[in-house]
């Protein structure tokens, strides 16, 4: 029963999720809207089992002394900061997002810097992977070599300056074959997430289960 | 003749039969409003395929006005105990439209409609609409040809499920990157290096994850058994608690329960670039042999995927997101595009039902595509031969085609 | 043979140059390079155009659905919008499918209010042309709710003052009542106001993305269920150019300019270095 109960459960919760779609009577008209606020509310519950898990590790790296414990210490301390900050933002100035808060603060001055700092990363990678892999090794690698260039020489002023059709190619390039290619991986990536979303639903595969 | 070929025999009958039936389920409702007779009139009907809760009103006055004149339209309520409201005014309505949806209605109240239409000729003209109480609709007729098919596709995945269970041998084209999964865990295995696994950023409701977990718990054992470390970091807590108990299985499956340690499957931080920096802190520290990037995507996936080849590891990289696919080609050893992703479970396994529900959905993808090229060849010709016009044979009937296939509640300019 | 051995090395330059490299292609023009003439392209165009529009009156619903990290690509083409918008008497509403965007778009209102108040005598003022409806979790029954009625969800404003008493929210329910939705996306957030806002509810979108996210996009503007899309930092300075008024996305275009320039010359180089060590290697 251990078994069969969560699968039983898998395949009327989705029969009945695509039945609903179908009828606009109550109750099934607005049971995907009812569904997806339960989700998030259970997904917000969650988060209690997450911040278990993210912080009983480092409490244990502090308390056995094991190698790193100062940069767990950095961990709980910062995890303690920021809870307070929302805190006071919450219940002085009445919403975490109030623009006198602690937390507005936190947010501004460290963690828009610090996530900054880590999208600007990709540029510096994005320059190392294009040195790496673009090698007209086939005629396929030339191709996509080829069109890399022409689309980044067409986005930008200086390739405009050059060559007044380079932004022309470019734009071809985009509206053209890059949608048919990505419209022919989309039709399979979703076609193969409806079997995917099939088979869980009907218990053929159980990856929620084990 | 073969199963197989018995199949192929009935492809072009079953789209044939589907298309009949979407165009005759989907042919207007005979009953048309009747023409006008001059005399100005206030209809009020049920709108169709609704929830219940709004009424379509029409009427005719003067098509000559011009298009911003307006008159005031009015809702009087009764209440299901024969109460009367005093009447609302829902506001001035352009009288050359003629249609207007009332919604945010009841069922079990009745509901009639006064038009006033003041002009200098006529003074002030007052239409009243017969009482109605909305009803809600038990099947959205404007949706069948999406319950077609998805009653078709359902079929071909159950109908080559059955065929791959009465042994029917079906194949499977080799996918590299699922081949090398078996030599991936080696090499860290041989390297005394731990596997990563990592499930992006996606919730346990997307496919991707759940496919990434379903690869999870036969990695974990494959590593298992090889007593290799398995660590799982995540950015998501249900994902982590489930991450957990497949790996736990998987650990027993193996024979090795006492090598499972829950700290290996984390939970790191539900932000984007935090997860990212953590994943790469991890890569950097423990300098994994093999990492498993399998699942949702976005900006991060660059900056894993090139950190982890910075530190030599063996990269198998899957997911469904189309724009993080150039980086993982660029940066990974190897990439499961799209529903290779999802097929994973079923190539690695081999078992005969799994394998058939690929070839189900190969059948549709078959079916799809003589649709495009039904679809592209009509509107062609249609194009052409109407030279921009909508009228002539083959404009119409590409027109109707179109209309097979489309979704209800408007889009586009 | 040094020469030989330099030539093989053009194909093994180590990653740590190749990130000075760029470090210095973005830096350095920011301070000396020009930006050159910018020519807007046909997404960006349209995406103008349908605001354009829109008349005096008409409502704008803007969705945050960024944060910091996609910031510097789509705050200028928010500003901008937010410039033709107000000096075209648009009523612009603000909302989000991330929190902590939304503390980002209410800078970038207050500013761009600000600045056409003291360059331009333009006075807007919170709570009749323009209002922050705050976040609410749900993201999908976020979108579907606004299509039945917008105060089935936000009953107050992003500084909890119930938005019944500003007179921008009169006429305001549906999105029968929107004229445009800007849609600004680090995510893949523009696929659901597609499916269920513009694919249920008719209402039209045009939508600012990163660079990495606007390719996707190109499926829906080729089918008519966008009406305009705007892509990166380019695209920033193309709508910038469009309305007129320059910003963190024309300043932005020296520096991208010679970073493009230099990983085509990396790339070229690369492949120069593989081809010699090729064709070495097979003497």
């Amino acid at each position: 029963m251990k078994r069969e109960i969560p699968i039983l459960i898998t395949l009327i919760t989705g029969i009945f999720m695509v039945v609903t779609f179908f009828i606009p009577h109550w109750p099934f008209g607005d049971m995907e809207q009812r569904a997806l606020i339960w989700f998030s509310i259970v997904s917000g519950f969650a988060m209690v089992l997450g911040i278990d898990s993210l912080l009983a590790p480092h409490f244990k790296n502090i308390i056995r002394r094991r190698a790193g414990w100062f940069h767990s210490a950095l961990l709980i301390f910062g995890f303690t900061a920021t809870l307070i900050a929302g805190l006071q933002s919450g219940l002085v100035r009445h919403s975490i997002l109030a623009g006198d808060g602690w937390f507005m603060w936190v947010y501004l001055y460290i963690i828009v810097p610090l996530q900054g700092t880590m999208f600007s990363l990709l540029a510096f990678f994005i320059a190392s992977a294009a040195y790496r892999a673009f090698r007209a090794r086939t005629i396929v690698a030339t191709l996509l070599l080829v069109s890399a260039v022409l689309v980044m020489l067409g986005r930008v002023p200086i390739g405009e300056a050059l060559w007044s059709r380079f932004p022309d190619i470019q734009g071809w390039i985009m509206a053209i074959p890059q949608t048919a290619a990505r419209r022919g991986i989309m039709i399979g990536i979703y076609l193969g997430a409806a079997a995917t979303a099939l088979r869980i639903i009907l218990g053929i595969e159980k990856p929620y289960l084990n | 003749m073969s199963s197989n070929q018995r199949m192929k025999k009935r492809i072009p009958p079953v789209v044939c039969a589907w298309l009949i039936l979407c165009a005759g389920l989907l042919l207007p409702d005979s009953r048309a409003d009747a023409p006008p007779d001059g005399e100005w009139w206030i209809k009020v009907a049920d709108t169709p395929n609704d929830d219940g809760r709004s009424l379509t009103i029409t009427w005719w006055t003067d098509p000559a006005w011009p298009a911003d004149f307006t008159g005031t339209l009015l809702r009087h309520v009764t209440g299901s105990e024969g109460q009367a409201k005093p009447a609302e005014e829902i506001g001035p309505v352009p009288l050359v439209e003629g249609v207007f949806v009332d919604e945010s209605l009841s069922t079990s109240r009745i509901y009639k409609y006064e038009l006033i239409v003041q002009t200098p000729e006529s003074g002030v003209r007052t239409l009243l609409s017969e009482p109605l109480s909305p009803k809600a609709q038990w099947f959205n007729r404007e949706k069948i040809n999406i319950l077609l098919s998805v009653v078709i596709f359902t079929a071909a995945i159950v109908l080559f499920i059955n065929l791959a269970k009465s042994g029917q041998r079906l194949y499977i084209r080799k996918i590299a990157g699922l081949e090398a999964v078996e030599d991936a865990v080696g090499r860290a295995t041989e390297l005394g290096r731990p596997v990563f696994h990592i499930p992006g950023i996606g919730t346990i409701g997307d496919v991707a994850t759940l496919a990434s977990l379903s690869i999870m718990r036969r990695v974990a054992k494959k590593a298992a058994e090889y007593a290799t470390p398995f660590k799982v970091p995540c950015c998501e807590p249900l994902v982590m608690t489930t991450a957990q108990e497949v790996v736990k299985v998987a650990y027993a499956e193996a024979g090795r329960p006492d090598l499972f340690r829950p700290d290996y499957v984390r939970f790191l931080t539900n932000d984007q670039f935090g997860y990212a920096a953590g994943v790469d802190g991890m890569m950097m520290r423990e300098r994994p042999g093999a990492i498993l990037l399998l699942g949702w995507f976005m900006a991060e996936s660059l900056i894993l995927a090139e950190t982890g080849n910075h530190i030599g590891a063996i990269q198998i990289a899957g997911t469904d997101q189309a724009s993080q696919l150039p980086f993982f080609v660029a940066a990974c050893d190897y990439t499961l595009i799209g529903e290779e992703l999802y097929a994973a479970s079923s190539y690695l396994d081999r078992e005969p039902v799994l394998l058939g529900s690929i070839r189900g959905q190969d059948l549709i993808k078959a079916i799809f595509m003589v649709i495009i090229l039904v679809g592209v060849l009509l509107n062609t010709i249609g194009s052409v031969s109407g030279r921009g016009s909508e009228e002539g044979r083959w404009p119409v009937t590409a027109k109707w085609f179109n209309d097979l296939f489309h979704s209800p509640g408007g889009g586009g300019e | 043979m040094k020469i030989i051995q330099l030539l093989e090395g053009l194909g093994k330059v180590d990653r740590r140059i190749i990130f000075l490299l760029v470090f210095l292609a973005v830096l350095i023009p920011m301070f000396v390079s020009k930006t050159g003439q910018i020519r807007p392209e046909e997404p960006v165009k349209q995406a103008y155009a349908a605001v354009d529009r829109l008349k005096p009156g008409d409502v704008l619903m803007v969705s945050i659905d960024y944060d910091a990290t996609s910031e510097p690509e789509l705050k200028p083409m928010l500003e901008a919008i937010l410039y033709q918008a107000f000096q075209k008497n648009l009523k612009v509403v603000m909302t989000g499918q991330l929190a902590l965007g939304l503390p980002l778009g209410q800078i970038s209102l207050d500013k761009v209010v600000n600045d056409l108040k003291e360059k331009h005598g333009i006075v807007k003022e919170y709570g009749v042309d323009y209002i922050n409806l705050g976040y609410r979790p749900g993201y999908v029954s976020v979108i579907l709710a606004i299509g039945r009625e917008i105060r089935d969800l936000f009953q107050s404003d992003y500084q909890s003052k119930p938005i019944n008493q500003f007179p921008i929210m009169e006429k305001i329910h549906n999105y029968d009542d929107i004229g445009l939705i800007l849609v600004l996306a680090h995510g893949a957030t523009i696929d659901t106001w597609v499916q269920y806002a513009n694919g249920r509810f008719g209402v039209k979108i045009i939508a600012g993305l990163t660079a990495i996210s606007a390719p996707d996009a190109y499926v829906y503007l080729n089918a008519g269920q966008l009406s305009g899309l705007i892509g990166g930092l380019a695209g920033a300075a193309q709508y910038e150019t469009l309305v007129g008024v320059p910003g963190g996305g024309t300043r932005g275009m020296p520096a991208q300019s010679w970073s493009h320039i230099l990983i085509i010359i990396l790339v070229i180089i690369g492949n120069a270095g593989y081809f010699i060590t090729k064709y070495l290697g097979g003497k």
